[in-house]
């Protein structure tokens, strides 16, 4: 369709949407109040942002821009008020100026400083310095991150149970745990040539794979569709009040 | 005679209610030990309490431990409270039970009356409805901080057993730069996709997963970058790379900057073609979205961890008919891309990823050591379950975790 039909459309749900809240606010149907008005802002996002179905639009954009600036200023007060203001702040600086009983935690320094290091990427002098923050943060993490992959995803998943259990199926349970586990294992051999036997079971562990994710993706899209069902039922009851 | 007649009409009266009698007739026998001491291999914080169950154990009874900084109490603070039928020692056959507590939790700092390390005496309590018996023995100890945990010996040594394989595969190839490794699909397809974006005229997008630089996923994806922001280079084209974290923007920035002085195009790079999108989750679906929708891009790579995102990101990224790539280890999105992409690395072919592209001997050895690890675990796991089979378990004392 043409940019004309386009602005067309668009301008007429516009018009549709003032003319349906200005409706329920004079009716009393929505409250001329924080809720009322919360409920307008909520449905007007949410409809901006399934106008990206149709196609990109104008309306689209601002909501894209407002959830990310909303999202970038929750940020940064999470990050004040949860990290700079009482780790830093109010352990460091304010018993630094002013008698608190209690003595500065001069440990801070250190992260602090690395903290800052961070954002001497400005400079171009100094920001050679930013990479030893990004080393300590990668060295921390693997550190901290490979003895929990060892601990989590080999020793855990190690456990060896009898093939031969109670019944007929808890068997061929045990015996599909065990192919499924090694066959998937060779599929991810990067050294062998998947040909022959290597290549037979790798095939094997190709379905495995493959029926796995499967299922996960049905139980994921159902979880979708609730989310769906959500925010129609918020349209449809709490908006317009079709259902109760 | 009538006291005898009298005594039996009684009797007889009182019977439905003799089982009443009888619960209450029924003593609490409390447990005839009561132990703590440090627990092993911990941080300092813990101490760990032991006791024979007692025989009259029941749904309704329960241990209560009370604790003091003064062996002579008061025994006011409550530390534990357990049904006694449950917290049973691991192989103990339900003769005794075993708990671990962190008394530093109930006690001020400032009650500390040793003048350091802290004391604690514990003393144990059954109770029932009816009755509440005390343990004789006021048990005591000292939680002290131990430098090496034993139980984690086999993560250890399976640490630095890996490690000496990586280490000495890594000499290998050195040695043998021409290591095999099978072919990746699609990890061919990179050059296509960076190609048909150079003759489109269209630019590159890369997309980082959620997760931060301690990720393993992130720091495969900034080792990927790396290499397609070589052959963007190369190409002179021009690649975008959205970040939803700080630090992963800023190392992105970098990895990006030195892969077009390695190209020889320092002249190319952009600092404002890697950029923060968002620093939340749909907010950054939304930007990035936009993002593929307005700037046309002809190849998008989606390299990293992701979360629920995954589908919107790469449907929309269908939808504009740009070539996609994905790779990420979370497999619970892993269906979405292989759905949505035309080509996928699964899982552990993220870590091969810039293994197969660079051909650095550095990560050719770290992945020819994890093939021989896989080797050894795909053995253990035959081996082990043959052995279970036919009852020997000792395998699994090999690699127990804890």
């Amino acid at each position: 369709m043409d940019k004309k039909t386009d602005v067309s459309i668009l301008t007429w749900i516009l018009v549709a949407f003032c003319v349906i809240n200005i409706f329920f606010l004079v009716t009393g149907k929505l409250g001329f109040d924080a809720k009322g008005l919360g409920i307008i802002t909520a449905v007007a996002l949410t409809l901006a942002m399934y106008s990206f179905l149709y196609k990109d639009n104008p309306v689209f954009k601002i909501a894209e821009n407002l959830f990310v600036g909303v999202a970038m200023g929750y940020w940064i007060i999470i990050t004040w008020f949860n990290i700079l203001k009482p780790d830093v702040f109010e352990q460091l600086i304010v018993p630094f100026f002013k008698d608190t009983g209690n003595a500065p935690q001069y440990i801070v320094i250190i992260p602090t400083l690395l903290g800052i290091f961070m954002l001497l990427r400005f400079s171009d002098k100094l920001s050679w310095l930013s990479r030893w923050s990004f080393a300590f943060v990668v060295g921390l993490g693997a550190g901290i991150t490979i003895p929990n992959f060892i601990h989590a995803f080999i020793l855990k998943q190690l456990t060896f149970d009898s093939l031969i259990a109670g019944s007929l199926p808890d068997s061929i349970n045990n015996f599909l745990i065990l192919l499924g586990v090694v066959s998937v294992l060779i599929y991810f051999f990067f050294s062998l040539e998947h040909k022959g036997v290597i290549g037979g079971v790798s095939r094997i562990g190709v379905w495995f794979l493959m029926i796995a994710f499967g299922a996960s993706f049905g139980f994921t899209v159902m979880a979708r569709m609730s989310l769906l069902i959500g925010r129609i039922q918020f349209l449809i009851r709490d908006w317009l009040g079709i259902i109760q | 005679m009538y006291k005898i007649f009298l005594t039996f009409i009684l009797s007889i009266l009182l019977l439905p209610y003799s089982s009443t009698f009888a619960v209450e007739v029924d003593m609490l026998i409390p447990p005839s030990d009561f132990q703590a001491f440090d627990t092993p291999n911990d941080d300092g914080k813990s101490v760990t309490l032991r006791w024979p169950s007692s025989p009259s154990e029941s749904t309704e009874a329960e241990y209560v431990v009370y604790a003091s900084l003064r062996k002579n109490g008061p025994f006011t603070t409550e530390v534990l409270r357990i049904n006694s039928k449950t917290m049973y020692e691991e192989g103990s056959d339900s003769n005794f039970h075993y708990v671990e507590i962190k008394p530093g939790k109930f006690f001020n700092k400032d009650s500390d009356v040793t003048g350091g390390r802290s004391s604690y005496f514990f003393r144990l309590v059954m109770m029932s409805n009816s009755e509440n018996v005390t343990v004789n023995e006021i048990a005591s100890a000292t939680p002290k901080g131990n430098w090496f945990n034993w139980k984690k010996l086999n993560n250890f040594i399976i640490l630095i057993a890996f490690s000496t394989l990586v280490l000495w595969f890594i000499e290998h190839a050195k040695k043998n730069p021409n290591l095999y490794l099978r072919k990746i699909s699609g990890l061919d397809a990179i050059d296509d996709a960076l190609g048909r974006a150079t003759e489109m005229g269209k630019p590159v997008l890369y997309v980082h997963g959620l997760n931060g630089m301690g990720s393993i996923s992130t720091i495969a994806a900034v080792n990927i970058l790396g290499r397609i922001a070589i052959r963007v280079a190369e190409y002179d084209t021009t690649l975008k790379v959205s970040n939803i974290d700080p630090i992963v923007l800023s190392v992105s920035q970098e990895v990006v900057k030195e892969s077009y002085l390695e190209a020889g195009r320092p002249d190319a790079y952009v600092e404002d073609n890697v950029f923060m999108a968002a620093s939340e989750q749909f907010p950054y679906v939304a930007a990035v979205s936009g993002i593929m929708i307005r700037e046309k891009t002809a190849a998008n790579f989606f390299m990293g961890y992701f979360y629920a995102e995954s589908l919107i990101l790469a449907e929309t990224g269908a939808s504009t008919g740009a070539i996609q790539i994905a790779a990420t280890d979370s497999y619970t999105q892993l269906p979405f891309f292989i759905t949505t992409c035309d080509y996928t690395l699964i899982g552990e072919e993220l870590y091969a990823a810039s293994a197969y592209l660079s051909r650095e001997p550095l990560l050719l050895g770290s992945l020819r050591a994890q093939d021989i690890a896989k080797g050894i675990i795909i053995t253990a796991l035959v081996v082990g379950a043959a052995l279970a089979t036919i009852g020997i378990g000792f395998i699994s004392f090999i690699f127990k975790a804890s």
